[in-house]
């Protein structure tokens, strides 16, 4: 952005009243770029939720709205706008009209730190991390003024779970970052991308064992602090009605439910960025990278796969655990998240003390810890054939399939999957 | 010492089950949906995938119906209605044969008691109406003489599943009275 900047304000030969004149306009013009990208990305993440949720529960999905049903949320956002915005008569009416914009601007905000590629960033900051896990603290304040604002039972207990949850899983998120950044050295988000490679055992998550148990707290606690489901406490229908957006209707919604997805992205976009090695591409430097216009689309590419992976997981979470309990959701934090974070951030703090960079033990870690996970790995997709072949079913990678007339249903073959099922499982017990 | 255990255990145990439950879930996602995307994307009508006792709307062919009664009387709801008269002989003569498809619960118990078989469950289900009265299907344009029970081993030649009804119901947006059975002829021949 600087460069840019200053590029410009030499080519037009501006004053330094100009030259602020500038700058100020360049910010507003990123604000609005990062502001659209991340309402594109939200929205194309309700689409891809519900077409996984469809998958998962042997239904479509929606596919009438455009391509594989890709337009829906241009007929959804059309049909918030057009909604009434009703405020309850008893309600705390500014605290209530205002309670959405604090949870967007936490969600949204956070995105100027998003290192898209290695320079498609909106602001790399010196306190990138810093920043991140300060401006998504913001999206409590939010939820805080809407359960209050609103006067109603449930959203006010939503709301008060959802800051007891999000005070809490903070601590366990900060560490695990922490000890990604005790690794790096540094809080710049592109600092910290630059100092892993592009292979899987050079990445924060795979060089240590530590950084592999980091990651799985960091992104436990992402979850809860994004009130998603296994951690959806302040919003659980069965409870709370609807928690905190009891009393929400039309666009003010859709400005809860538009933050709650774009910080699913900004979650994944994260862990990415802390754990995965960003843009960088296996086998290219930084250094070649920043010279070449395909690496940068390349890589920017490779961030996208990235974060949308873990973008599919977490919708995935979301249809695949029950809620936890309230006793359940704090004993999660305070007994097994935070303990864990603190013993990765003292192991990664004594490894960079210690083990010196590059050396043989350093390397053998490396090459150990990605075994592991590709052990891992390949217990997870032998489970998954089991699953499959437990049923006599097969894989139909057809993802984007628009269910058309394929899909004729057999009751016959459906009966005969069935009492397969039933005879294996009957062997087994 | 039990306690680190168990806490680990319990760790172990968490990990492995979420797993587990997730590669039930991923193992869902690569599967081909089931869904029948009724009533314009199938292979065929979803009338002909229906199975073979479904139980659809009512339909009498009153080629094969003796005008017994039987259907009317077992009926819990009164929704059918079989009355016969006399033509100027003095023979039987069936005279009306209607179902109020709106007030039939689907339970069966007239295609159990018909001797003939002419009563039955049709494979259609599309009876959405704009009107309700619309929904009162009569089976017999005109009195005519009922039919003769079959003979022991005879079997009454069956008109395809569905043929009937599908002849009888009004479009949905049909106007009121599109049903109304041809006026009555008391004792008068047809």
């Amino acid at each position: 952005m600087r460069l840019l900047a200053e590029h410009l304000a030499a080519a037009w030969d501006l004053g330094p009243l100009g030259r602020e004149l500038l700058s100020a306009g360049l910010i507003l013009l990123t604000a609005v770029v990062v502001f659209a990208v991340a309402l594109l990305v939200a929205a194309l993440l309700t689409w891809l939720e519900r077409r996984v949720a469809g998958r998962v529960q042997s239904r479509i999905g929606p596919n009438r709205v455009g391509p594989f049903g890709l337009l829906q949320w241009l007929a959804d956002g059309l049909k918030m706008i057009l909604k009434e915005d009703v405020v309850p008569a008893a309600a705390d009416r500014p605290l209530f009209l205002l309670a959405p914009y604090p949870v967007m601007i936490g969600v949204f905000a956070a995105f100027a730190t998003v290192p898209f590629s290695q320079l498609l960033i909106a602001a790399d900051l010196d306190v990138g991390a810093l920043y991140l896990l300060a401006i998504t603290s913001l999206v409590v304040v939010g939820i805080l003024m809407a359960g209050w604002g609103s006067n109603n039972k449930w959203s006010l207990l939503g709301g008060i779970r959802s800051a007891a949850q999000i005070v809490a899983y903070e601590v366990p998120a900060a560490l695990a970052v922490l000890s990604v950044v005790v690794m790096a050295g540094t809080l710049s988000m592109q600092s910290i991308i630059a100092a892993q490679g592009g292979w899987p055992w050079e990445w924060f998550l795979l060089r240590t064992p530590f950084g592999l148990v980091a990651f799985f707290i960091y992104f436990t606690a992402a979850v809860a602090e994004g009130n998603r489901t296994p951690f959806d406490l302040p919003e659980a229908e069965s409870e709370l009605v609807a928690g905190y957006n009891t009393e929400y209707s039309g666009i003010r919604f859709g400005g809860f439910f538009l933050g709650e997805f774009a910080n699913i992205y900004l979650m994944s976009a994260i862990a990415t960025t802390l754990f995965f090695g960003g843009w960088q591409i296996p086998g290219v430097t930084p250094a070649e990278q920043a010279g070449s216009v395909g690496w940068q689309a390349l890589g920017f590419l490779v961030f996208g796969a990235k974060a949308g992976v873990g973008c599919l997981v977490v919708i995935l979470l979301r249809w695949t655990f029950p809620r936890l309990r309230v006793d359940q959701l704090t004993a999660l934090c305070y007994r097994y998240l935070v303990p864990g974070a603190f013993l990765c951030l003292a192991g990664n703090a004594a490894w960079v003390m210690l083990v010196p960079r590059g050396s043989l033990l350093d390397r053998a870690a490396g090459y150990g810890t990605t075994a592991l996970a590709g052990a891992l790995a390949l217990w997870f997709v032998l489970r998954l054939r089991h699953h499959m072949k437990s049923v006599g079913d097969r894989v139909d990678l057809d993802l984007l399939a628009r269910g058309d007339t394929r899909a004729a249903f057999d009751p016959r073959q459906q009966a005969r999957a069935y009492g397969r099922f039933r005879r294996r499982s009957g062997e087994a017990s | 010492m039990s306690a680190a255990r168990e806490y680990f255990a319990a760790i172990r145990r968490a990990v492995v089950s979420l797993a587990d439950g997730l590669s039930v879930t991923v193992s869902y996602l690569l599967r081909r949906p089931v869904t029948i995307q009724y009533p314009d994307r199938t292979a065929r009508p979803v009338q002909s995938m229906l199975p073979e006792r479904s139980r659809g709307l009512l339909e009498v062919d009153v080629d094969i119906c003796t005008a017994c009664g039987l259907c009317a009387k077992l009926c819990p709801i009164d929704c059918i209605v079989v009355e016969t008269g006399k033509d100027a002989a003095g023979a039987r003569l069936h005279t009306r044969m209607d179902v109020d498809l709106g007030r039939c619960m689907f339970c069966g118990l007239c295609v159990e008691g018909c001797p003939t078989g002419a009563i039955r469950h049709s494979n259609e289900f599309e009876g959405g109406m704009a009107r309700v009265e619309n929904l009162v299907v009569s089976f017999l344009d005109a009195p005519r003489p009922p039919a003769k029970p079959p003979k022991k081993g005879e079997e009454p030649p069956a008109k395809p599943r569905g043929s009937i009804i599908r002849g009888r119901l009004p479009g949905a947006w049909a106007p009121a009275g599109a049903n109304a059975k041809p006026p009555a002829t008391p004792g008068g021949a047809a």
